[in-house]
């Protein structure tokens, strides 16, 4: 570290903690202007908490904050632009009726005439590389193009620090790479970065300094540059990571097939399912790449049947016509389920595990003249625990007691542990620590191994390249053909995330592409 | 130093338990300093309106009399409000229960037919069920409001009762009160204890309080019902069936009701009259809260709001204090309840402001 320069931004000890967590402890953190500083950390290591608190959203419990070398309390976020931080979250708050300048302008203090204001967003936008039309509703704008708004509304103000919070996730590779194009300009002029993730290869690529945290504590510094990613896991999670075993498939009968699945979305901003076509075969395991909001929700639920569709041919289910069906009678098939939401769709937060392990098993033994048969549902919620590991009190432990990895378990475990026929999974390792990550993949790959036609919908790439047999993509509501790993790379996924396959509507000229598909098809 | 409300990171089970108890002991402060302001001593109005009335054999059979219908609609109210089916007109369905339990006793006034008793039974059942049937359509096929839609029925079924004693069902030797003729002894719930007007409507609710905490916390089906309450997107995963539900929440409620309904007519009351309740639907609502929607809490619960409402009896006569006692006591109940609860969920704790200094000792 440099003892010329004063640090831009310095804490010193921050502690603060909540009723049921320590979510920092004794943190300290220097970052010097032009500085691109990872923070790193496993969900729940306490980076979100820590960016709030120097954002003013949140106020530490002991510590203090260091702004350009005079110690300040930063009382609320208003405050914190005042000072010149600016923050761009990972939920976006943008209103969708709105256009981009309106949206902007609510940012602002006072009452900022829309026409100016129009031309200095045009200005910042060329000036960075961040292409957006001021004119236009917000829901007409991709992922992508939103984030973009967000991170004009801080540029504005000219921030001397610029807090991004997990800002790929919602991305393509392709504009990935174009935000770290318009981050690099920026610490160039001179502006601080604090760049949060657990992506560790774009750490690697993007940032010059890192914080580790884990469990709410500092556990080391690196320059990400010198690194390996292994290495910095490590440091993250404080062990060696385990890799998966992926043998060749072979694929036996189809056992879920959708034919020309179609729903029109009653949401005026949600997405409407077109066309979707798809075959998951015994014994192998397809995956369904995408930017999230682009239909994998609308999706699911009709898998599921939470919300079936009219034609009941469009999905068939171990040879049956289940279009129409509700989600028991698909259970009934053979048909397993984990949701995106763990706490309230997958499990009811308020319910023990053995409660939560009665709501998909009840079908098999565990209810007798419709009475509960409480010692044998408490045996097998006993048995997943045991299974997969499961952290927690017992059978008997709430819900909303355990960590969302481990809830995550327990539900996969659960699912698994049915002996499905047919198993879909969304977001199968979603902020579930690296270890538990892989040893849910593992146990999937087990699965199909036995047998079982797995769906494994999921916004990490690498996951999906991972785990699956052949991969598609979906992007506003329809469906790409599905391609084997081996004939396919993450390039060309990521430009088949911006709905730019071969044969689709928008490569094939029939509708303009937006900002963001000009982007990826130069990329 | 200040107080501050915080959340707790799990509800406290003992708070969950202590609650109706705390609410309990500040009604009777409340009391001790109503009856005060009213100008009345208030250690013996307190002994004229919760101990008076239960110092004989009479008195308590006159409790459980009254804590009857209190805790069959309790009950019955609880299964529908754990699946968050919240059904508010179970005065109406009692008001049904009775017209139908009625009709088939006026219908059966000269026969001495073993069965009477039995169709009265299910009649009422029926009666309750089938004015509890209205909101839950509405609310499955329409998306209305159940808490409106069984509100305003109980008006509707309180006009429709009057309608009837006043005009077609009016006993003609009945001197044109409006009143049904008196049913015949075989229309009756035979007398438990000889002397007192306790009735096998009491066992009835007691056998309800039993099947309904098998039902709840046993079966399969009460499991539905709890999981679409605490869940509604968990019961959609699960495969459990959303209208199901609110028929069934609504079904039970309105049945349990129609069956107080009947016991009404076919025990104290012995007719029709144009108002066979004090307001039992309505007061079994606070007593499926302060029960914690636990049938046994059930149980209790409508025992404290039946001694209420002998209370106030006792209260009009010994104190010369108006009826209104009793709602007010009532009010004054559930109003602490819902206040206590929040200490379920919250905990107050004193915040210190942090000195500076200490501050600077974390740092270092």
């Amino acid at each position: 570290m440099s003892t010329t320069a004063t640090p831009r931004i310095e804490l010193r000890g921050i502690t603060k903690i909540y009723p049921s967590v320590v979510a920092n402890k004794d943190v300290s953190l220097t970052a010097l202007p032009g500085e691109i500083h990872a923070v790193l950390g496993e969900n729940g290591a306490g980076k979100s908490t820590l960016m709030k608190i120097i954002y003013g959203v949140v106020k530490p419990d002991a510590g203090e904050v260091l702004w350009e070398g005079t110690p300040v309390v930063v009382h609320n976020p208003a405050h914190a632009r005042e000072l010149g931080i600016g923050m761009v979250f990972q939920h976006f708050s943008l209103f969708e009726t709105l256009t981009v300048v309106e949206n902007v302008a609510l940012g602002l203090p006072g009452n900022p005439p829309l026409g100016p204001l129009a031309q200095r967003i045009t200005e910042v936008s060329q000036k960075y590389g961040l292409p957006v039309d001021p004119r236009r509703l917000v829901h007409s704008l991709s992922v992508g193009e939103r984030q973009r708004v967000e991170i004009i509304r801080c540029l504005l103000v000219n921030p001397r620090l610029l807090i991004m919070d997990e800002p790929t996730s919602v991305l393509t590779p392709q504009a990935v790479r174009k935000l770290f194009e318009t981050l690099r300009q920026l610490a160039a002029e001179g502006c601080t970065i604090l760049y949060i993730s657990h992506k560790l290869d774009e750490i690697q690529e993007l940032c010059t300094n890192a914080t580790v945290l884990r469990a709410g504590q500092v556990t080391g510094h690196c320059d990400p540059r010198k690194e390996t990613p292994k290495s910095m896991a490590r440091m993250m999670i404080g062990k060696d990571l385990p890799h998966p075993q992926h043998v060749a498939a072979t694929p036996g009968e189809p056992l879920l097939a959708l034919a020309g699945l179609e729903r029109k979305s009653p949401d005026p901003f949600g997405v409407s399912l077109e066309d979707v076509n798809l075959t998951v075969r015994a014994g192998e395991i397809v995956g369904i790449a995408g930017v999230s909001g682009n239909g994998q929700q609308e999706l699911l639920s009709a898998i599921s049947g939470e919300a079936p569709v009219r034609d009941r041919k469009a999905i068939v289910l171990c040879g049956v016509n289940v279009g129409r069906m509700r989600p028991g009678r698909r259970r009934r098939l053979g048909f397993c389920f984990v949701p995106e939401e763990r706490l309230g769709r997958g499990a009811v937060p308020r319910m023990s595990l053995a409660d939560n392990a009665l709501l998909t098993a009840h079908r098999y033994g565990y209810v007798r003249r419709g009475l509960i048969r409480f010692a044998q549902i408490a045996e097998f919620a006993q048995k997943c625990i045991t299974e997969f590991t499961v952290k927690c009190g017992g059978p008997q432990a709430e819900a909303k007691s355990l960590s969302g990895g481990n809830l995550q378990k327990f539900i996969v475990g659960r699912e698994i542990l049915l002996k499905p026929k047919v198993l879909v999974v969304a977001q199968p390792t979603w902020g579930v620590d690296v270890g538990a990550a892989a040893f849910i993949r593992q146990k999937i790959i087990d699965l199909r191994n036995e047998g079982v036609a797995i769906l494994v919908l999921s916004e990490e790439l690498d996951e999906l390249f991972e785990v699956s047999d052949r991969l598609a993509v979906i992007a506003k509501g329809r469906l790409s053909p599905a391609k084997p790993i081996r004939e396919t790379n993450v390039e060309e996924i990521g430009v088949w995330m911006s709905g730019m396959w071969p044969g689709a509507p928008g490569a094939a000229g029939a509708l303009p592409p937006s900002v963001e598909e000009r982007h990826a098809a130069q990329a | 130093m200040r107080l501050k409300l915080e959340a707790r990171p799990e509800p406290s089970r003992l708070m969950g338990y202590l609650s109706p108890l705390l609410a309990a002991a500040l009604t009777v402060v409340a009391g001790f300093i109503l009856f005060s302001a009213l100008g009345k001593n208030p250690v013996q109005a307190f002994y004229t309106f919760f101990v008076h009335p239960i110092r004989d054999l009479n008195g308590v059979t006159e409790l459980l009399l009254k804590a009857s219908p209190l805790m069959l609609i309790g009950v019955g109210l609880a299964c529908g409000y754990r699946a968050n089916v919240w059904n508010i007109g179970a005065e109406g369905q009692l008001i049904l229960g009775a017209i139908f339990a009625g009709g088939v006793a006026l219908a059966f006034h000269d026969s001495d037919s073993k069965f009477a008793l039995a169709l009265m039974f299910l009649a009422g059942a029926l009666g309750g069920m089938l004015w509890a049937a209205i909101p839950a359509l509405l609310r499955t096929r329409f998306n209305t409001n159940e808490i409106l839609v069984s509100l305003m029925l109980v008006y509707v079924a309180s006009l429709l009762l009057s309608w009837l004693v006043h005009e077609p069902w009016r006993d003609p030797e009945g001197f044109n009160f409006p009143q049904s003729k008196q049913f015949s002894e075989g229309a009756l719930y035979p007398i438990l204890v000889e002397g007192t007007r306790l009735n096998l409507g009491f066992l009835v609710a007691l056998g309800a309080v039993a099947i309904g905490y098998v039902f709840l916390n046993r079966s399969f089906l009460g499991f539905q019902l709890r999981v679409a309450g605490l869940a509604p997107d968990a019961a959609r995963y699960a495969g459990f069936n959303a209208h199901r539900m609110v028929w069934l929440g609504m079904l039970i409620s309105g049945g349990c009701a129609g069956i107080a309904g009947m016991g009404e007519v076919a025990g104290p009351i012995g007719q029709l009259l144009p108002s066979v309740s004090p307001g039992y639907g309505f007061a079994a609502i606070i007593v499926a809260f302060v029960g914690r929607l636990h049938p046994v809490g059930i149980l209790l619960a409508s025992l404290l709001m039946s001694l209420l409402y002998l209370g106030g009896e006792a209260a009009q006569m010994g104190l010369a204090l108006p009826s209104a006692m009793t709602g007010l006591f009532q009010g004054l109940l559930l109003f602490f309840l819902l206040g206590s609860d929040v200490f379920i969920n919250y905990r107050v704790r004193v915040v210190r402001p942090v000195p500076p200094l200490a501050q600077h000792a974390v740092a270092a």
